[in-house]
């Protein structure tokens, strides 16, 4: 094995844990050069556990001078280290790209020296590719915290997209783990590229040629099952970084254990935390796309989701008295909100009804997930239903004729007999 | 009345011609490799006529715009003759004058031309994510696809623009035909069956650049080291990267 690929597969493995491997959202043109960016995003594969793969995404090096418990790249953590070096990465980039194996390239690294030091490296990183090699693929660069702002200013006239991770929920959580660390640090260097953001924006409307700066936008990761927050908890701070920083994403990654070493964690051989995980990105959708408030899907009363139905059918079982919804009546934001209704299917019934009353079999050729959308809606040939189900009925009725993947094995209300 | 026409698309819109020249609302066109005679349905041949099917087009794009024209073309990429009966019917009726109908998701025609269009548009994305291009000694990138349908033209500009400085060839080995990129125009390449042969015969013709199969290697290290082994979940890894496409994926060859 050659040293570039031993050095591949160590930064490789390092950098898996960073979640975040959107491509999107950046119109980045080809001038003259070699590529572009997909505002779409486009993910070139996926790995066997189903995750996407559309962004080179390496570690400089994993050499840090920090101990953080979560991390495998931890300075205590026995595991080999590596560094690339500046023209291996834009080697390693370019040719990958020319190939069409990567949308672009993901660039992390682990803290050497100091923040600055590591961050004028990455920056290195990236001039060379935009300048020399006339790269114009996506590039999404973490910000390194503590990093002087004229550095971070720098580094996002070049990068589509930049991101620091918050990597535990709340403060306490982080104290805990990783002590050296503070929520502060990250919030600071957001506020700051946000509002630069902002004013690159506001001056485009004055001057057409004003540069590009971090047209991808920011975005942040959460590690959850590692420390005790509930779904509230940590909702409720997705909630108001995407209000405060105007985020992109916030993602939600469940922990994996790497060592024993510190008897808190979860130990190794314990299973990640996939279902909580994905309704979590369920919730966080219900928010950003379904008009939803935090409030109504979590709150003090109500703390933790339901793992074996989603967020909006568990928050409908909750609110009985709203439904059913007359699907050739109800407005646009009334109908998204039916659980087993999406966006796409709400729009084709407000538009598809203008042409006569929907009935039942129209709206199961849509795609609606009508198994559980009919209990809550009401259409042109519904029967009409025989007495009012109470919610946990309703849920088992639910339950037992889908066939969720996240089913539990046993029903919750029943024991088994023997 | 079944309308036999040629298989191309200006043969397509020429049926949509015939219906209003002969006001023949119930017609349905059929390709002819595809048809089968029906004793109780009377058949017609229909002419490819470029003029015919040019009026139809500008008549399209100067009355619906030209991302709905646009739309009949891809819905025909699609290949499937019960699209093309949808993109026909949706045809007549727009001309009918019933400018909304697209709207009526209600109709299962219409529904069905918007599904294809989706069908059509996610091939049209696939291929833009994996096709893998591999570098000859002369600096040549090429690629072979096998996609589900037609997508080939859909996705050249995306190519042209993205991979504008490197000339390359995709290839579609199912309906054996391609296009080529010498870094300013793009041209059409057919190879005929006996150059195949020839091609094959003869082995690898194409001499790899040095460095090709180390990148390949550092892909396929890559692929593995990304992958998280806590999570496997195979289901939907083959959801998203169905074993038909895996052929000419490096990181799935052993």
């Amino acid at each position: 094995m050659e040293r570039i690929e031993e050095k591949l597969m160590i930064l490789a493995d390092a950098a898996k844990y960073d979640v975040s491997c959107s491509s999107s959202g950046s119109k980045r043109k080809n001038i003259g050069g070699i590529g572009d960016a997909s505002s779409s995003g486009i993910c070139h594969t996926y790995t066997e556990d189903g995750r996407c793969v559309s962004l080179l995404k390496i570690l400089l090096t994993n050499h840090c001078i920090y101990d953080c418990a979560f991390c495998v790249s931890r300075k205590s953590n026995d595991v080999k280290r590596a560094a690339f070096t500046a023209e291996e990465v834009v080697d390693l980039t370019m040719n990958f790209y020319r190939r069409n194996y990567i949308e672009g390239l993901f660039l992390s690294s682990g803290i050497f020296k100091n923040a600055d030091f590591t961050m004028e490296r990455l920056l290195c990183i990236v001039k060379k590719l935009r300048l020399e090699e006339r790269y114009n693929g996506y590039i999404h660069l973490k910000t390194i915290p503590g990093a002087s702002e004229e550095l971070i200013q720098e580094a996002g006239l070049y990068v589509d997209r930049m991101s620091i991770n918050l990597e535990m929920p709340t403060e306490a959580g982080l104290k805990l783990v990783a002590p050296e660390k503070s929520h502060d640090a990250v919030r600071k260097p957001l506020q700051f590229v946000n509002t630069k953001i902002q004013t690159f924006q506001n001056e485009k409307k004055l001057i057409k040629h004003t540069p590009t700066f971090v047209p991808a936008g920011q975005s942040t990761q959460m590690v959850i099952g590692a420390t005790p927050e509930n779904d509230w908890e940590i909702m409720s701070v997705a909630d108001e970084f995407y209000k405060k920083y105007q985020l992109k994403r916030v993602y939600y990654s469940g922990y994996i254990p790497i060592n024993n070493s510190d008897a808190f964690l979860p130990q190794i051989g314990t299973n990640p935390p996939l279902i909580r995980e994905n309704r979590l990105y369920q919730t966080d959708w219900l928010l950003r796309f379904y008009n939803f408030n935090l409030n109504e899907i979590l709150n003090p009363a109500f703390t933790q989701l339901d793992l074996d139905i989603d967020p909006k059918l568990s928050w409908a079982l909750r609110n009985l008295h709203l439904f059913p919804v007359d699907v050739n009546t109800a407005d646009y934001q009334t109908i998204i909100r039916v659980p087993g209704i999406g966006r796409q299917s709400a729009m084709k019934i407000v538009s598809a009804r203008k042409y006569g009353s929907l009935r039942e079999y129209q709206l199961k050729k849509m795609g609606i997930a009508f198994n559980r959308a009919k209990h809550f809606i009401i259409c042109a040939d519904s029967a009409v239903s025989l007495g009012f189900k109470y919610a946990p009925q309703l849920k088992n009725i639910i339950l037992q004729t889908g066939n969720s993947k996240y089913k539990l094995q046993t029903p919750e209300n029943q024991l088994k007999l023997f | 009345m079944n309308y036999v026409f040629d298989g191309s698309y200006y043969g397509f819109l020429c049926c949509v011609f015939e219906c209003f020249e002969m006001k023949e609302w119930q017609a349905v066109p059929v390709d002819e490799n595809r048809f089968q005679p029906d004793i109780f349905q009377p058949h017609r041949t229909i002419f490819t006529d470029v003029d015919k099917a040019q009026r139809i087009q500008k008549g399209l794009k100067s009355k619906f715009g030209k991302s709905l024209t646009d739309d009949m073309y891809r819905a025909f990429l699609s290949e499937d003759l019960l699209a093309w009966q949808a993109a026909y019917h949706v045809m007549v009726q727009l001309f009918k004058g019933q400018t909304n109908v697209l709207e009526n998701f209600g109709d299962s025609q219409v529904l069905y031309f918007h599904q294809t269009l989706k069908k059509v548009s996610r091939e049209r994305h696939r291929m833009k994510a994996f096709i893998r291009f591999s570098k000859s000694n002369d600096g040549l990138f090429y690629a072979l696809i096998e996609p589900d349908f037609n997508v080939l033209p859909l996705i050249l500009s995306f190519f042209k623009n993205r991979y504008a400085d490197q000339p390359w060839i995709i290839y579609d080995a199912k309906r054996k035909y391609g296009f080529y990129y010498d870094t300013i125009t793009i041209s059409e390449i057919e190879i005929d069956t006996t150059e195949q042969k020839n091609l094959q015969s003869t082995g690898l013709t194409i001499a790899l650049d040095e460095r090709d199969e180390l990148f390949k290697r550092l892909w396929k290290q890559y692929f593995k080291s990304t992958n998280i082994e806590a999570r496997k979940n195979m289901k939907l890894h083959l959801q998203h990267v169905p074993k038909r496409y895996w052929k000419y994926l490096i990181e799935k060859q052993k």
